[in-house]
């Protein structure tokens, strides 16, 4: 049922005075990220559409309950992308939840993460305040960056209900190459490459196959596919693989173990963890499937400079995010506690007690 | 803003007037050998503004630790006694953000220059605070990589002031702002908490801290450590310098770039008044009969960047170019910019004293904000030259003024708040990369609502409770507000009315 912000300021209200939990929800596409959700439901898909788009400024801004599709397709109208190519993890996805998971797709390496094209929020806060921060423009200093604060935060901080992102013109061209070759020599190569002016714009690695993409103009395209090599595949089966690898039905995700998700410095070496493991953003994401014990995980994460997320599982375990040091924690609580004193929002979503 | 007095958190100003000199150099003389503390006024005046000279004020003492230990120290002291710390890197900034405390330390990164690493293969650099932007370019130049973001002053400017104001450069609306070319920050608490944000990794688990504390302006923590990504250098930058017999035209090209799916590595406008002002200047050739000239830049590899400029040309010439000329060499690509860079010590040329704004604006309301201002022009007795990234909207109006002519500046500061409140009435913001600082405090009230404000003080409390890390700056008081409110709003008046507020 549509309804207007104020709608949603009033149950934010009602939520607010009674002490009872929201639990924020667009489609529930990543219903299965995080921590459980909990609290009384706040469907956001009432309130929906797109309140401004002009290609020339390169942003649009649309209301949380937005369907991406719907974004995507109008979007592609004009020429342009969501540069993040966030993962929709289901039909109904919506830019709500896009925003506050905080989940970017293959280009995400090449182009940034959905923090990168944050311009702006309309947030309701834990104090039930509508309150603007950010913008529609590039540039925008005035302020803490509450837009980014608030991406990936998994609405613990309040309800974004509307945002402005900035897009990008599609790339010109694109191809697609594949190498047959072993995962350390991969890692090697994508590194090596990144530091070069090639138009790489994404990349995933599995089971003796490194697959690279190509982005830009059809010059740099065609001198990039002479200078690489690779087997070039067709723009059709392409498309498939990448749309596979972003919501993650590439057979490589199928199985009954649990999917974790390592992010990890790019020149990271290979990590000797049992399970499979699928390798994106330059060697800078790893796939893993597993049922290999959770401080096996981690450390091995850690090790190698990075942190390590429970990212889908057959059963719910606590302790999906690695876990804060102590100081960081303590900030974490304090910021909780200022745009959210009463804990009403996703409570505990992120990590017990936010 | 209603007519009780604001109350609660961030209502007022603190009050430091009872900080004890005596004790203060006391207790920082246990940390910092006698060299690095700095107590004498004339030791002091070296530091008493930034760029924005316009505001001053001398420090109680200057601080000037080489060690992160040191920090912690001197931090953990402050906050025992109840002393503003002020952190400080070059001092170039153009908001008065590291304009001293009168009753606080200032304390300077400037002895923190090393750069501890840089990676090739990773492409990341590990660099102390104090580093210069221009030197870590430099560093990485040998592996054929840079650091993209390359604000004007990036020859003096430190990367941790470039943390802290979020800085950009010509080259940011391809290659983004500070914070997308930032992994992570390492920084101390007011506490003397070590803390890093971010991670070797392209994210870190909890809330993105990174981004909060990029562009804070010092409010939050004293950065320590930066890395920082580094990219491949392009092979080759091509630059065409469009002319225009309209500026509304220059304005509409712009957009026309943009809306051809090009994403320029510079996208550059100047008035007829500010290319006067540079011609006299660099020499450059500009065409001094255009109303107004657009520096648009492609790079990449050969091929690519012809392709680029091919579709280039042809957008601009449809947008009514009278003249375009394509750099044939990298002595010529320099040529087109040096006016461009140049801008601000051209103005110092033809004018005692220059004010420089930085409000950010849709891109298609440039022609009707640069209108606006030539308006102002008159009603201020001021001339103003007009510089700025268009291809981010990010307008740099210089006006030109005499602070020795009693009225000048209060007249320029006046004509500048007019500027910056027209930014945020056509649905820009006051600032978009130089800071709010001191300067811009009064137009953060014009910007925001008291609950966005309160959110502000709130977040700053929830990293330093004690409000001593640069108090004062970014963001205002509510009760400044409502006063600012009510002196301006007198006459029951707001500037603008005519335009829709956002
Ligand atoms: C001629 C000229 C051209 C300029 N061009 C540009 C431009 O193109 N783009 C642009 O964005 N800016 C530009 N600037 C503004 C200025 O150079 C930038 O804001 C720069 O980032 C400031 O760096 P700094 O080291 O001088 O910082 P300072 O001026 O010393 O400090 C700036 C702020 O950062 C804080 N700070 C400094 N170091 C630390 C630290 N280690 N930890 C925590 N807080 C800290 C200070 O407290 C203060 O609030 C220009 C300035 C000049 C004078």
């Amino acid at each position: 049922m549509a309804c207007e912000l104020a709608d949603l300021q009033q149950q934010v209200r009602e939520a607010l005075a009674d002490g009872r939990p929201l639990r924020l929800r667009g489609s529930g596409a990543k219903d299965f990220y995080g921590e459980a959700p909990a609290g009384d439901l706040l469907d956001t898909r009432g309130y929906a559409g797109v309140v401004a788009y002009e290609p020339t400024e390169l942003v649009i801004t649309a209301r949380c309950g937005t369907r991406l599709v719907e974004i995507e397709s109008l979007l592609a109208g004009s020429g342009q992308m969501l540069a993040f190519e966030p993962p929709h993890f289901g039909p109904e996805a919506t830019v709500g939840g896009c925003v506050a998971a905080g989940l970017a797709g293959p280009r995400r390496a090449a182009a940034g993460s959905v923090r990168d094209f944050v311009l702006g929020v309309t947030l309701i806060d834990g104090h039930a305040e509508v309150m603007k921060f950010g913008g529609q423009v590039m540039k925008n200093v005035a302020g803490y960056d509450v837009s980014r604060l608030v991406c990936g935060a998994l609405g613990t901080l309040g309800l974004i209900a509307e945002v402005s992102l900035k897009v990008l013109p599609r790339p010109f061209e694109e191809a697609t190459l594949l190498f047959h070759i072993g995962e350390a020599r991969a890692l090697e190569q994508l590194n090596q490459w990144g530091g070069q002016p090639l138009p790489l714009s994404a990349s995933a690695f599995h089971d003796g196959t490194l697959c690279v993409r190509l982005s830009g103009a059809a010059a740099a395209v065609c001198a990039a596919r002479q200078r690489l090599g690779g087997e070039p595949i067709d723009a059709a089966q392409a498309q498939e693989f990448w749309s596979g690898i972003r919501e993650q039905t590439d057979p490589f995700f199928d199985g009954a173990e649990t999917l974790w998700r390592l992010s990890l410095p790019s020149v990271a070496a290979p990590l000797d963890l049992p399970g499979r493991q699928l390798v994106e953003w330059g060697g800078a994401l790893r796939w893993l499937k597993s049922d290999a014990p959770v401080g096996q995980i981690r450390a091995a994460a850690t090790e190698a400079g990075g942190h390590a997320t429970r990212f889908r599982s057959q059963e719910r375990a606590e302790g999906v995010f690695q876990p804060l040091p102590a100081a960081l924690l303590a900030i974490h609580r304090r910021l909780k506690l200022a745009l959210d004193p009463k804990g009403i929002f996703n409570p505990g979503r992120m990590y017990p007690g936010l | 803003m209603g007519d009780n007095p604001p109350v609660g958190i961030g209502a007022h100003e603190k009050d430091f007037s009872q900080v004890d000199k005596a004790r203060l150099v006391a207790a920082l003389s246990r940390i910092l050998p006698p060299q690095s503390l700095l107590v004498d006024r004339e030791d002091l005046k070296p530091y008493e503004c930034d760029g924005l000279s316009a505001y001053r004020e001398l420090p109680m003492v200057v601080a000037l630790p080489d060690a992160e230990a040191q920090v912690v120290a001197i931090l953990r002291t402050c906050h025992q006694l109840g002393v503003p710390v002020v952190a400080r890197g070059a001092g170039t900034g153009l908001s008065g953000g590291a304009m001293p405390h009168k009753f606080g330390v200032v304390m300077s990164l400037a002895k923190f220059k090393r750069i501890l690493k840089v990676d090739p293969l990773s492409r990341t650099a590990v660099v102390q605070p104090g580093v210069r932007n221009l030197s870590i370019s430099e560093a990485a130049a040998p592996h054929g990589l840079y650091y993209a973001p390359d604000p004007s002053s990036q020859i003096a400017c430190t990367i941790g002031g470039n943390v802290a104001e979020n800085s950009g450069g010509v080259h940011c609306l391809k290659y983004g702002l500070t914070v997308h070319n930032v992994l992570r920050v390492r920084g101390v608490t007011i506490e003397g908490e070590i803390v890093e944000f971010g991670g070797q990794a392209l994210d870190a688990p909890g809330y993105d801290l990174l981004a909060l504390v990029t562009g804070s302006e010092g409010m939050l923590a004293v950065t320590t450590e930066v890395t920082v990504k580094l990219v491949p250098k392009p092979l080759l930058a091509v630059c065409l310098l469009a002319a225009f017999d309209e500026v509304n035209k220059a304005g509409n090209a712009v957009a026309d770039v943009i809306a051809a799916g090009i994403t320029p590595a510079g996208l550059e406008m100047m008035d007829q008044a500010a290319t006067a002002a540079v011609e006299e200047y660099v020499k450059a050739g500009y065409p001094l009969d255009a109303k107004a000239i657009l520096l648009c830049e492609a790079d990449g590899t050969p091929d690519e960047v012809e392709e680029e400029v091919a579709r280039m040309k042809s957008v601009l010439a449809q947008s009514g170019a009278t003249e375009i000329r394509v750099s044939t060499s990298e002595a010529e690509r320099l040529r087109f910019w040096s006016g461009r860079k140049a801008a601000f010590p051209a103005a110092g040329r033809i004018s005692a004293d220059y004010y420089c704004m930085d409000g950010t604006i849709p891109r298609k309301r440039i022609a009707e904000l640069l209108e606006a201002i030539a308006g102002m022009e008159k009603k201020y007795g001021l001339r103003c030259i007009n510089v700025f990234h268009a291809g981010d909207g990010n307008m740099h109006p210089l006006i030109l003024f005499d602070a020795n002519v009693p009225g000048e500046l209060a007249r320029t500061e006046a004509f500048g708040a007019e500027i910056l409140e027209m930014s945020v009435a056509l649905g820009g913001t006051i600032t978009g990369e130089h800071g709010v600082g001191y300067e811009k405090i009064n137009q953060m009230c014009v910007q925001f609502a008291t609950p966005e404000i309160r959110t502000f003080h709130r977040i700053k409390a929830a990293f330093d409770p004690a409000g001593l890390l640069n108090p004062g700056k970014a963001i205002p008081t509510l009760n400044r507000c409502a006063e600012y409110g009510r002196l301006h709003v007198s006459g029951g008046r707001l500037p603008h009315p005519e335009l829709p507020r956002f």
